[in-house]
């Protein structure tokens, strides 16, 4: 469950960001070959908001797909796994795309 | 344990000093523990998802400010691990970070490797589980210095917990830190924890396609040692398709097979692990 680890550090980011102010919604970038799932971040992240300034933001995710380039032929290809060969029959593949884990932007509330 | 979310009731870290007998609270701003369940969710269109409370749905029509922030979420952890990493090479400390699932054999290699070279190399453990002093209690005896760090709730070290751990045990320069996370193949690929490498153990009483089905540990481990090989002749494992699989998920890993147990193959990780004590010490020279 390391998503509530992830979570949290959201918040410690976003409620920096937001210096009190009341935080309305928050997006992220989650590659889906980062090691989280976006089901178990939004599962934990009303956990990790409660008391703080994000407390009741909506969260929005965009999934990014996997993508590599082949270190030998240079070929660049979808990847769904961490171990997808190229076409090629290369194992020695570099990741371009898919393990992102970023906060993009958050929305906050107008200053009173 | 809370069944909702997989958060203890206890989300506190301690650490506890073997040589002191003292414990400390690792103070972390831990979360608040109320689940609610206003929060629904829809997906939207390809990839996109958004779960929203009611009270705050009404809010939507007026215009907030937008913010970019454009921040990686583990930007902290890295950062403190990077401290870390820091702190070890000026003390040509080489660190490494075991990891394996529960079982597999993480603390009796640590044991065997103490007991085996202790008079030539200077070994200091961090051990960290969720919960118990059990572990550190067997690595003492066997005859290293030791921190305990108990996760409570967490499934995984970070790099703040092993800072602190480090201040409590205070690793001479040139020594050996080997540092054993908790037991589990998923969290910890995540966190760095400012070590030099990653050794991931699997034991032959595990499936032999674990690599497979962990790809993030063994993609991000350096080396895979093969544990409890004394078992081989009671057991099913393929030992040439773990192999693979490993090369599989990443082609530059190194494998070692072992048994903590009977000593077979050892020599060959003790190496390592003088070739890479060896490194560090070298690279601090220049």
């Amino acid at each position: 469950m390391h998503e509530l680890s992830i979570c949290r550090n959201i918040v410690a980011i976003v409620s920096d960001a937001a210096k009190a102010r009341r935080v309305r919604r928050v997006t992220l970038e989650v590659g889906k070959l980062s090691g989280a799932m976006a089901d178990a971040i939004a599962f934990s992240f009303d956990i990790a908001t409660q008391g703080t300034v994000l407390e009741g933001a909506a969260l929005e995710i965009k999934e990014v797909e996997g993508r590599a380039r082949c270190e030998d032929c240079g070929a660049e290809f979808s990847v769904a796994t961490l171990f997808d060969a190229c076409a090629c029959g290369s194992h020695r593949v570099e990741r371009i795309a898919g393990e992102e884990l970023n906060v993009k932007s958050m929305e906050l509330e107008e200053a009173a | 344990m809370c069944a909702t979310c997989g958060c203890g009731k206890d989300a506190t870290t301690t650490v506890l000093n073997l040589q002191t007998g003292e414990q400390t609270v690792l103070s972390r701003g831990g979360h608040h523990h109320h689940h609610h369940h206003h929060a629904h969710e829809h997906v939207h269109a390809a990839g996109t998802r958004h779960s929203h409370s009611h009270a705050e749905s009404r809010a939507h029509a007026d215009a907030g400010t937008m913010v970019d922030l454009e921040a990686r979420i583990l930007a902290k952890n890295d950062a403190l691990a990077e401290r870390n990493r820091a702190w070890f090479a000026g003390r040509e400390i080489l660190a490494v970070n075991l990891v394996s699932a529960p079982g597999s054999g993480k603390t009796a290699l640590i044991e065997r490797s103490i007991r085996d070279l202790k008079e030539e190399l200077s070994l200091a453990v961090l051990e960290g589980d969720q919960a118990t002093a059990n572990d550190a209690e067997r690595i003492r005896a066997a005859g290293a210095p030791v921190v305990q760090i108990n996760t409570g709730a967490g499934c995984h070290l970070e790099a703040d917990m092993v800072a602190r751990g480090v201040s409590e045990l205070k690793p001479k320069v040139g020594s050996v830190l080997l540092i054993e996370n908790v037991g589990n193949l998923v969290c910890p690929a995540l966190f760095d924890l400012g070590e030099r490498a990653k050794i991931a153990i699997l034991s032959v009483t595990e499936g032999e396609d674990k690599p497979l089905k962990y790809p993030h540990m063994f993609r991000a481990a350096d080396v895979v040692i093969l544990n409890k090989i004394d078992l081989l002749p009671h057991v099913d494992f393929d030992v040439a398709r773990a192999i693979e699989y490993a090369l599989k998920v990443n082609p530059e890993i190194t494998t070692y097979q072992v048994s903590a147990r009977t000593g077979e193959g050892l020599d060959a990780w003790y190496d390592w692990l003088r070739r890479e004590a060896a490194a560090v010490r070298e690279a601090a020279l220049i």
